[in-house]
């Protein structure tokens, strides 16, 4: 193009402007790359803990309970009784006849029973997974080396065994079960207590409430609500929850008696704190998504005659669904991955059975992570990595549920 | 009582169920109505008297004395801001839906006035319609945007034929018979603003309020909203605020010249009403003059 005559006054430089126009481009994308390699790095490091060599050494050789020269892994479930009657006490045996008897249990849960009570496999050293692949040959000769009875074999410590058992105190033949159980137990209490009463609390401030100091107040204060610690709420929850209610929260006031229940330490007080805990954000993002509908759309149908509530149920709520929605999606992932709050409610740490109702005692994922995380032994790491990524897991398809359902619902016409 | 119970609604025959009228039932009703409503038609359906409007402190409208005639039209027109909209609003109590807005004087709604103490708005939206300057049909099928106000009302007739007939009255049927279960968001713009209008015919207004109604169409379909007011106001009265003077000229029987009164104070008023003829052939008033004649405003 023939340049432009100079214009008095004028410094028009569109070169410059595009330069530094690029300049910030830059930034921005170079904040995105760093967010990814953060969240890569993150997810690198748990795997790196979650699998692994790990050396094995039992307690009795597997090899000395060969009957008739057949492997443990090949005996039948009648040769395998006989090998775990005569490795442990007549007592335990009996104990364990009276849990549950032998004749029905299946060959795996015998073989199982024995690999627990009798071969009691104990995690001499474990390797991270970048180590087993970079020095697989040196972790066996250094294996062979200091733990000449053990077996090395590479553990992916993030299984289907893991999700399905129960917690226990020995690293390999724990599981995750009670916990996820635990947490999803308590996020359905805390929806059911946190999304009708944020919806509605959200309404009622931007359709209902007048424009007063005692509504900007409540409106204010709602804002400080959800920066407020999150263990704040846990000392509220015990405090209400846990102690002023306990006969609710235990149960006693239904006529259930769990004999497990430790005082309103359960499911349900534990949702209802987190459902606190959440609060403020559902209401302020349903407040922003009811904020959100056009007052177009409110006029047109005040302007046939609509009351009130027929305007919000008909057209506001349906519109302000999808971002309702997609605050209670933050919500859910706030209150899945919370812990503090959980202990002080009185979480358990060491629990064997699953939550049955909302009366029982329960840990969470996180609580169980926590534990974990706290034992000094390696495997134990290990397995807390494990349960991050089961947490992970569980929490995106919470969220990808929820997004699904969002659509759904903003699929307009 | 102030303004109706249904049944004395039935009885005082509303505009708008002159074309439902095979779904009334009773002869005798109809002969009354009929002489109730010619008794009627010597007044004024909707009469402002002495009317200010606040927006907090602010006066944005102040002293307006005009009555709007059955079946007929009647433009509000004026220069940007002077209060045309705020003052269309007052007649149906729509301005209520903005915090801190009053009245004084009187709005009366043949004979009772609109913002008695006993009267309730929803009641009042309901028997005077509004359509808007932009097009705002609901994000719902083209048939759930007439059904909706209906159904509200506790319409018991039979749907499809209602909004047949309302999109027919719309003049917009013969364009979307085949595509009611569309969006009503799909239409073009001229299209979607007389679905709005189709809307509000479905709830049977005695008077339908137009917020500059054409100001977001192109010529084609202004034309087209033009001829269905002619249509309409057989049925129904129509009060109509318009930027456009030639659109003011063409469609309306009566006009109504509101203007900033008082430069201090930025209120606006209607400093003339009368007969649209004379008010863009022989105004009284030299201002009127000057802003239909195009050297003011």
């Amino acid at each position: 193009m023939k340049e432009k005559l100079a214009t008095p006054n004028y410094n028009v430089n569109i070169r410059g402007r595009n330069r530094s126009g690029s300049i910030w481009r830059l930034v921005f994308q170079a904040s995105t790359i760093l967010g990814i390699i953060a969240l890569a790095a993150l997810l690198l490091n748990v795997m790196n803990s979650a699998f692994g060599y790990v050396a094995l050494e039992a307690r009795v050789h597997p090899d000395t309970l060969a009957v008739d020269g057949i492997a443990l892994e090949d005996q039948n479930k009648e040769q395998l009784i006989t090998v775990l009657q005569a490795k442990i006490s007549s007592g335990a045996y009996n104990k364990l006849e009276k849990d549950q008897p032998f004749a029905k249990r299946s060959t795996a849960n015998i073989r199982q029973v024995i690999l627990e009570r009798v071969l009691k496999y104990d995690v001499k050293q474990s390797w991270s997974l970048w180590e087993s692949i970079t020095r697989a040959a040196e972790i066996k000769r250094e294996a062979a080396e200091k733990y000449p009875g053990a077996i090395l074999k590479f553990n992916s410590w993030l299984s289907s065994d893991f999700v399905a058992r129960p917690q226990s105190s020995v690293a390999l033949s724990t599981g995750v079960r009670t916990a996820i159980l635990g947490s999803l137990w308590t996020i359905l209490f805390t929806l059911l207590l946190a999304f009708p009463l944020g919806v509605g609390a959200a309404i009622y401030l931007e359709e209902y409430a007048a424009d007063n100091r005692l509504n900007r107040m409540i409106q204010t204060n709602i804002n400080n609500l959800a920066g407020v610690p999150s263990i704040v709420y846990g000392i509220l929850g015990l405090a209400i929850f846990v102690r002023a209610l306990e006969p609710l929260t235990s149960g006693s006031v239904f006529g259930v008696v769990d004999p497990t229940t430790a005082n309103g330490r359960t499911v349900l007080a534990a949702g209802l704190t987190l459902g606190l805990l959440v609060l403020p954000i559902i209401i302020i993002n349903a407040q922003e998504a009811i904020r959100a509908v056009p007052q177009s759309l409110r006029q047109a149908s005040y302007g046939i005659g609509a009351t009130k509530w027929q305007t919000v149920w008909s057209h506001v709520l349906p519109n302000a669904l999808p971002g309702i929605l997609t605050g209670t999606i933050l919500a859910i992932s706030r209150a899945i991955g919370e812990t503090a709050p959980l202990v002080v409610v009185g979480a358990s740490t060491a629990i064997s059975f699953d939550p049955s109702s909302p009366f029982s005692k329960f840990t969470t994922l996180p609580i169980q992570i926590y534990q974990w995380t706290s034992r000094p032994q390696d495997e134990f790491r290990s397995l807390a990595a494990a349960a991050i990524l089961v947490l992970l897991i569980i929490l995106l398809s919470l969220n990808a549920s929820a997004v699904l359902l969002r659509n759904r619902f903003s699929r307009r016409y | 009582m102030a303004i109706i119970s249904r049944s004395d609604r039935r009885e005082r025959q509303s505009p708008a169920s002159h074309v439902f009228g095979p779904a009334q039932e009773t002869k005798g009703d109809l002969v009354v109505a009929q002489s109730l409503s010619n008794h009627e038609n010597a007044k004024h359906v909707l009469e402002a008297k002495g009317l200010g409007i606040y927006y907090g402190d602010f006066r944005a409208v102040a002293d307006v004395n005009i009555p709007i005639k059955r079946h007929k039209i009647t433009a509000i027109i004026g220069p940007s801001g002077c209060g045309k909209s705020t003052l269309l609003r007052a007649f149906n109590r729509m301005n209520e839906l903005v915090p801190g807005t009053n009245i004084e004087g009187e709005v009366l709604f043949d004979g009772e006035n609109l913002y008695d103490s006993v009267v309730d708005p929803v009641e009042v939206r309901y028997r005077i319609g509004m359509v808007f300057q932009k097009p705002n049909p609901f994000p719902k099928s083209i048939y759930e945007n007439i059904a909706w106000g209906a159904r509200i009302h506790g319409f018991k007739g039979k749907m499809d034929d209602l909004v047949e007939s309302c999109l027919r009255q719309a003049a917009l049927w013969d364009e979307v018979k085949d595509k009611l279960n569309q969006s009503g968001l799909a239409l073009s713009g001229g299209q979607q603003q007389r679905l709005c209008i189709a809307r509000t015919l479905a709830v049977q207004p005695e008077v339908i309020l137009m917020d500059e109604p054409a100001s977001a169409l192109d010529p084609i379909a202004t034309l087209k909203i033009e001829e269905l007011m002619q249509e309409l106001k057989k049925n129904y009265t129509i009060v109509i605020v318009t930027h456009n003077m030639q659109q003011a000229a063409r469609v309306s029987d009566y006009t109504a010249m509101m203007m900033l009164t008082d430069r201090e104070a930025h209120s606006g008023t209607v400093i003339e009403f009368d007969e649209t003829t004379r008010i863009f052939t022989n105004p009284k008033d030299k201002r009127t003059e000057d802003y239909v004649t195009g050297r003011f405003g």
